[in-house]
Parts: C-alpha cells; sequence; structure tokens
C-alpha cells in the first residue's frame, strides 16, 4: 500500500485436494456402507407393512394413551407412522448411498457468459429491427392505435361476463330484519325474553323473531344478531336519546363488528367492555359502545328496545345505521 | 460386457433412436449441481408442493364443496343432529370416518405450513446471497408470484372445511373486499353471489384451489426450475470457484439419488408430524354461523403478518360526501402488503441502479460483504417480525398475562422505530465481521496458546491461516461508489440533477465497507513485527 506499489491481492490457491472417503479404498467399509444402505431400505419396508397392517387390521375406534400426547387414535396413529417410516428411511437409505458409495469427487464445469459472440449479438439485434421494422408497427400509427385499442377492448370481455356472479347491493348493507315491534328471541332456541330472564351483568345474544313459514338464513344472522347486557341503570352513561332506547338497565348492540364483520363476543363484566376477538377492538358498553381502544373506527350501532304489552323485549325501531365493516357507500357517520 | 450393462446399453439405445436426444441427455445427465446445505431449502419446496398435490388429490375424493345445509350424522358425538354446510359435513367425514382421511388432511396442512416456510427461507437464502443478480432476474420475479399465490392459496385451502375458525378469516377477508372505495361493496356481492356468506363463495375458491392455482404453481415452478437448469446454479465463493465455472456433483448418478432420497425425507417427516401432531382440529370448533366466535382466533402463520397489520392500525375512517373510506382497512389490508411486495419484485433492479453493476454474477456473496443489503433484508425481517408478533398478541397476551393494550401499543410504536434500528444495527454487525476477516487474515487465527517472552511479557500466539482460508476471505468484489457528477466536461449542468444526487447517495451508502486484506499488507505486517 506504501509508495504507491502495486497491491498484491490474494491469489486463488485452486480447488482443495480431494480427501478420499473410507469406503473408496477400504473394501471393507464399503461393505458395512453398503450394510447400512440396505438397513435403511429393510426399515422402510417395515414402515410399508406397518401402514397397510394397521389399515386393514386395526381397530378404527381404538385409543391408546401414549405419554405427553395424550389419547391417541391408534390405527390413524399406526397409518402415519408407518408411512412416515417408509418414505423416511427410503430417502434416507438413498442419501446414505450416494454419501457413501457413489462418487464424491468434485466436478469442475465450464460456465459462459449468456452474452453471445458480438457478431451473433449484432445479427440478432438486426434480425429483430429489420423484421420488425418490415411489420412496419413503429412506422404505421393507425394500425399500431388500433390494435391497441381492439386487444385492450377484448381483454374487456372476460371481465364483463363475470358480472353474472353475485347480484347488485342494491340497499342489502344498509338494512336488518329488525323491524319497529319485532321481538327478541334467544340464539339458540327462538325463546322471546322479558327483562326478568335477564340478571344485572349477564349477556345474551339475540337475534329477531321469525314470522311465521320465514327461515333463518345465515345471510340474516350476519346481519341480525345483536348482543343484550344488563347493567345497573346509573352505570350507563348515555345521552337522553340513547338511554331512551335502554330498557330498565338493558342495553341491545348489534354484535356485528364495525371494523371487519366478527362477531364481538367477549364480554368483560368487571370493566363493561366488549371485546371484538379478531383485532381487538374494544367498545366500552355504558358509553354506547364508544371505541376505546383497537382499530374499529365506529362504535357498535345499538338497537333501540322496549317491551310489548306482554311484557316482552321488543325492538322500538330498526337500526338507525347499516351494522356491520365499513363500505363505499355507507353514508351515516 | 455385463448383462446389467447390456441392458442400460439398450436403455440408451432406446431412447435415441426415439427421440435422437443422446447428445442433450449425455450432457445433462453429467450436470454439474454445486452442494450447499441451504441450496436444499428451494428443495423442499418443491417437495411439499408434490406432497400438496398427493395429499391433496387424495382429499378431493370425498371432500363436498358445497354450502347446502345438511344435518351430520356421522361418527363424531358432538356434533350428531347438527345443522352443518356440506363441506364441513364431508371434512368431519374425511377426519373420523375414511381410515387415514385424518392423516391425509393433516399430512396437507403440515405440508401447506412447510410448502410456505421453506419458500420463506429459500427467498431469504436467495436475497441475502445475491443470488437475484443478473442473469437470475426474472426467476427472482417468478419466486416473488409463487410467495404470493401461496399465500392465497394457502389461505383459500383452510377456508374451504367452512368451521367456525375459517368462516371468521373468509368475513374478514369480505371486509377487506368492501373496504375497496368505489367498486367494494359490488366485488363483495359478485365474489360471494349476494350478501355474506351466501351459498357460493366454497364451491367457487374450491375450484381455484384446486384447479387454477395449482396449474399457474406448476407453470411457475417449471419456468423456475428450467432457469436454475440453464442458467447453471449459483455457488458459494472459496478456492477453486470462479465467475467462469461450477464446481460440484454431476445429476446422475449423485443428484439423482440425494435429491430422490431427500423428497422421501422430506415426506416422511411430513407424514411424522401429521401422524402426532394435531393441525387444525375443525370438530372442536363446530360449524361457521356469522354470530358465533372462538377467543384467540388466528390465521395461518403466513397471513399472521397481515393480520397484525391490520391489528395494529389506528381507526381511520374518512367519511365524507356521502362516502366512507376505511384507512383502517386499506392502508394495512391492501397498501402496505402492496408496497411491500412490489418493492421485493423490483429489489433486483433498484440495486442494480444504485451499484450501477450490470454485470452477471454467479458467485454468491456472503451477507457481511454487502452490508447494505443484508441490513435492508433485516429491516424488513423485522417490520414482518413486528407485525406476525401482533397477529398474535392476544395469545402473548393470555400466555404471558400482559396487557394487550400495551402490546399493541408496542407494536405501533415498534412498527416504525424497529425496522430502522435493525438497518444500523446490522450494517454496523457487517462491517465488525469485515474488519473481523480482515484482523483474521493478516494476524491469523487466535490459537488460546499464550507464551510468556524473556522479559515478562505475555502474548497470544497467533497461528497463519490457510491459503483457501485468505482466498475465500479476500476474493469479494470491493464495489464503488458511483460519484455524483453535476457538471459535464464543459461546465454544463446534467439533466435529472436530484435523481442523480439521490442515486450517488445510495451508492455511497451502498459501497460503505471495510477494505479486505491485500497479501501486500500481510507481508508488510510480517516484516514488521510477530
Amino acid at each position: 500500500m506504501t509508495n504507491g506499489n502495486h497491491i498484491e491481492k490474494f491469489q486463488d490457491p485452486g480447488l482443495p485436494e480431494h480427501i478420499h472417503r473410507k469406503a473408496d479404498h477400504d473394501e471393507k467399509a464399503a461393505k458395512k456402507a453398503e450394510r447400512q444402505v440396505a438397513i435403511l431400505f429393510l426399515l422402510s419396508a417395515v414402515g410399508t407393512v406397518l401402514a397397510i397392517g394397521s389399515y386393514i387390521f386395526m381397530p378404527q375406534d381404538l385409543v391408546i394413551f401414549i405419554p405427553i400426547m395424550g389419547d391417541q387414535n391408534a390405527a390413524q396413529l399406526c397409518l402415519g407412522l408407518g408411512i412416515a417410516m417408509a418414505t423416511f428411511f427410503l430417502g434416507m437409505g438413498a442419501v446414505h448411498w450416494a454419501k457413501t458409495l457413489m462418487p464424491d469427487t468434485e466436478v469442475v464445469a465450464e460456465r459462459h457468459e449468456f452474452r453471445s459472440e458480438e457478431e451473433d449479438r449484432e445479427a440478432f439485434v438486426a434480425t429483430v429491427k429489420e423484421q420488425g421494422g418490415s411489420a412496419g408497427l413503429g412506422r404505421r400509427t393507425l394500425i399500431k392505435r388500433s390494435l391497441g385499442l381492439a386487444g385492450g377492448l377484448a381483454a374487456l370481455t372476460p371481465i364483463v361476463m363475470l358480472r353474472d356472479l353475485g347480484p347488485q347491493p342494491k340497499k342489502q348493507l344498509n338494512t336488518t330484519s329488525w323491524v319497529s315491534g319485532t321481538r327478541l328471541v334467544t340464539d339458540p332456541g327462538d325463546r322471546p325474553i322479558k327483562p326478568s330472564d335477564l340478571e344485572v351483568g349477564a349477556v345474551a345474544q339475540v337475534l329477531p323473531a321469525l314470522k311465521a313459514g320465514e327461515e333463518r338464513t345465515l345471510e340474516n344472522v350476519g346481519k341480525d344478531a345483536v348482543l343484550l347486557i344488563r347493567l345497573n341503570p346509573n352505570e350507563f352513561n348515555l345521552d337522553s336519546e340513547r338511554l331512551s332506547w335502554t330498557h330498565d338497565g338493558i342495553i341491545a348492540f348489534s354484535k356485528i363488528c364495525s371494523h371487519m364483520g366478527c362477531a364481538v363476543a367477549l364480554y368483560e363484566q368487571q370493566t363493561k367492555h366488549l371485546l371484538c376477538p379478531c383485532h381487538q377492538s374494544t367498545f366500552d358498553v355504558t358509553r354506547a359502545a364508544k371505541v376505546i381502544f383497537g382499530p374499529a373506527a365506529r362504535p357498535l350501532p345499538q338497537l333501540a328496545i322496549t317491551i310489548d304489552s306482554e311484557g316482552y323485549l321488543i325492538a322500538k325501531q330498526p337500526f338507525t345505521e347499516p351494522v356491520g365493516p365499513s363500505f363505499w357507500e355507507r353514508n351515516t357517520k | 460386457m455385463s448383462q446389467k450393462e447390456r441392458i442400460a446399453g439398450g436403455v440408451a439405445n432406446y431412447i435415441d433412436e426415439r427421440t435422437g436426444a443422446a447428445k442433450w441427455l449425455n450432457k445433462n445427465l453429467k450436470k454439474v449441481f454445486p452442494d450447499h446445505w441451504s441450496f436444499m431449502l428451494g428443495e423442499v419446496a418443491l417437495y411439499s408442493f408434490i406432497i400438496l398435490l398427493l395429499s391433496g388429490t387424495f382429499l378431493t375424493f370425498w371432500f363436498d364443496p358445497s354450502q347446502r345445509d345438511v344435518i351430520y350424522n356421522g361418527s363424531y358425538m358432538p356434533l350428531q343432529h347438527v345443522q352443518m354446510s356440506a363441506a364441513y359435513a364431508s371434512t368431519l367425514h374425511i377426519s373420523f370416518d375414511v381410515r387415514g382421511g385424518l392423516l391425509m388432511r393433516q399430512i396437507h396442512h403440515w405440508a401447506a405450513l412447510l410448502f410456505m416456510a421453506a419458500i420463506i427461507a429459500h427467498l431469504l437464502r436467495v436475497f441475502f446471497t445475491g443470488a437475484f443478480r443478473k442473469p437470475r432476474e426474472a426467476n427472482w420475479l417468478i419466486g416473488v408470484g409463487l410467495v404470493t399465490l401461496g399465500i392465497v392459496e394457502g389461505f383459500l385451502g383452510y377456508s374451504l372445511p367452512d368451521d367456525l375458525l375459517s368462516g371468521t378469516g373468509i368475513r374478514i377477508a369480505e371486509a377487506i373486499l368492501q373496504a375497496i372505495p368505489v367498486v367494494g361493496s359490488y366485488i363483495a356481492f359478485f365474489a360471494f353471489g349476494g350478501a355474506f356468506p351466501g351459498h357460493v363463495f366454497i364451491p367457487r375458491i374450491y375450484t381455484v384451489h384446486v384447479l387454477l392455482l395449482p396449474g399457474a404453481f406448476l407453470a411457475l415452478i417449471t419456468i423456475h426450475l428450467m432457469l436454475v437448469w440453464y442458467q447453471k446454479h449459483t455457488q458459494y465463493p472459496g478456492p477453486g470457484r470462479t465467475e467462469k465455472n461450477v464446481v460440484g456433483y454431476p445429476l446422475m448418478p449423485v443428484y439423482m439419488a440425494k435429491a430422490g432420497g431427500f423428497f422421501g425425507i422430506v415426506f416422511g417427516v411430513t407424514a411424522f408430524l401429521g401422524a402426532v401432531a394435531s393441525i387444525n382440529p375443525i370438530w372442536l370448533y363446530g360449524p361457521y354461523t356469522p354470530g358465533q366466535i372462538s377467543a384467540g382466533s388466528q390465521p395461518d402463520f403466513y397471513m399472521g403478518w397481515l393480520d397484525g397489520l391490520v391489528r395494529m392500525s389506528p381507526p381511520i375512517e374518512t367519511h365524507a360526501f356521502g362516502h366512507t373510506i376505511s384507512w383502517n382497512i386499506l392502508i394495512p389490508g391492501l397498501i402496505v402488503p402492496g408496497i411491500l411486495f412490489t418493492g421485493m419484485a423490483l429489489y433486483p433492479f433498484i440495486e442494480s441502479y444504485i451499484s450501477g453493476d450490470k454485470r452477471e454474477h454467479h458467485l454468491l456473496d456472503r451477507p457481511r460483504n454487502v452490508p447494505n443489503r443484508t441490513a435492508l433484508g433485516a429491516m424488513s425481517l423485522t417490520f414482518m417480525m413486528v407485525s406476525l408478533i401482533n397477529g398474535g398478541n392476544d395469545l402473548i397476551a393470555t400466555h404471558f398475562h400482559l396487557s394487550i393494550n400495551q402490546i399493541m401499543w408496542m407494536s405501533r410504536i415498534g412498527i416504525f422505530v424497529l425496522p430502522p434500528l435493525a438497518f444500523v444495527i446490522t450494517k454496523r454487525i457487517c462491517l465488525s465481521l469485515q474488519r473481523a476477516d480482515r484482523d483474521l487474515v493478516l494476524h491469523g487465527r487466535e490459537t488460546g496458546r499464550l507464551v510468556m517472552l524473556p522479559h515478562g511479557e505475555f502474548v497470544e500466539v497467533h497461528e497463519p491461516i490457510s491459503a483457501e482460508k485468505a482466498w475465500t476471505l479476500t476474493s469479494h468484489e470491493q464495489p464503488r461508489a458511483i460519484p455524483n457528477v453535476s457538471e459535464d466536461v464543459n461546465g454544463v449542468a446534467k439533466p435529472k440533477a436530484v435523481r442523480n444526487k439521490l442515486r450517488s447517495r445510495m451508492s455511497v451508502a451502498n459501497a460503505e465497507q471495510a477494505p479486505a486484506a491485500t497479501a501486500t499488507e500481510a507481508k508488510e505486517l510480517e516484516g514488521g513485527h510477530h
């Protein structure tokens, strides 16, 4: 480095000398390796016998206890272990064979740059230019543009043809089955509920009562599911309108998360928080399901409830906003 | 000539007389592949793909991809007489009433996890060793395509049984579709044939899962392997290994035996896992209904980072002009993943632009010798790990008795702070390792032997390293930064000044290094002391 002398780099010493394996020159070692390979192949064969044997002869409902793993279905376990042995030892045998007995001298192959000889390249480039040019794509702009138009349009057809995959959303994302006077019924069970069925601190999942001849679909459950929670009325921290939507300490929220539509199912009785298990959005029940943590941007819609003449809980009015996750056409805050 | 040789000769002759491929086959049977454990990662991915095809075909013989309602009447008692979809009922049938059915389901699921894990490990190997450089950019792009399709294929696969857990995953996917501005609700309604969940989604994704995507995989994997074949495999630097050669073992017989054997080993390990390790016990979750959920809902690991990003997103929505835009879904669910995967796909071109290196490369880099790239990789990995950990924040909170709110806040801050920190630390570590290499070459190996000199001083004896090792540690390239020339020779300002300046800046950062030791320096030191 000093005096501006030429800096000498370390030189490539070339491939290190090959070290032969014991089996390469010792016939005894080679025989031993051969026996090892054979043992591995035989273990594989034992595995296949185990697999087929357990498939055919082992009762399907035999449960055996295995430490750590607990109760296991014996047939399933033996079949799996048999297949595992059969394939694993077959593989091990082949690899051991390759490593001990097949030639292990490293071979050197030449590698050539992909770039061709200058002459060939020029000829190739010329061909592309000339033949491409002879088609006149660059010159004849009318052809180029109309081709682009036609090609682009042709690609539209398959997209348009996907139209019949489903109906338009129309107002379906905005509405639920809840209307004024719909009874709240238990899910499951479809029994109407009286306020006295719920103790303070209790939670219940409810659905709108079915009209005669109506069937409950999953699409409806996905929009209609409602959680009832009963608190002490003085625990609420609501404006007068929202307070009037509750009945005797019972408050009702859509169970479908306003973030991504999961069922908001975890209720912490002490803090009076509802937690969505998908993304941990947390809603404060006492403050009309206000979001106090997590990615949800809106409270859970509240359902106004009251009781009918027979004392059963009913919806006072439909939801005043769409339930579930946001979408482009959603109009209310 | 022995009997066996005659048969072998006969086979070769038979093939050649019908194809005329003797020359080509001869050349390719002797094709040389370099050997290194890290080259097996891609192989694991390939073999688990084959296992997926085999076990998946088995499952299709019984699986009924239909959402029509049925009443379960199989041998799993707790769900007797429960209403469910045919998809879920047939999955129960496979699990309890088809001999080896549960085993195959579990092998299929474990193989899928192994497939994704192997792809990711292979991708990291290719990235950190610079195997994506010219002429292999196309194969890098195919690889990015494969990992993306793999995530989709895996998600569709575990969605098929229509159990409570997977249905929740579909619900979240539907919410992402619905959040797309302008056309979101239409796309969601078209995909689901109406309101969620509908009766057509499972049959539709079944076709995609068993036909469309496997076909795409087969095509892409074939091109991927043909390119590896044609361009010849890269190799690690070392004595005797150059840009102009490949050092390794011939395909026949060594690699045929090793690769075939390795397939058996991978199959064996997957079958072992399928036999002893329960995975996705859908009978415990129950059939899907939108009104229910199980606590601790988790996607498979390759989706976990996405879920983690969605979880940590702040609650931002725009409400204006009668429309809603859910940034809390769009940013973590579509925009950030889009940027990440586009950046990953373009990386070979970005690096080549910054370094100005347009040459072919067949010798791999040791990660420490390319500090900037290695640091960038560590940064991306850190980003993914923070997201992934946040994707399991509820389980971490319950297992370790921590507050979920604190974990979420740690992730929200960590996702911005930790990746840059990882970049700086990794780059420093790489440069330190380069200096350590330099010291090793110039001063030799520490033997641990202490010697007392006549005047009482203690010194540790250093032993010179072998010529092979010295070559391995010093043969790497020393990149040079591209200077920023703002004016040409006549003093006229060059166009694109900002771009050139930026490129030059990045190039300087890219070229930061500890100079490799040279023989000249070694000799000077020898003359000086020791």
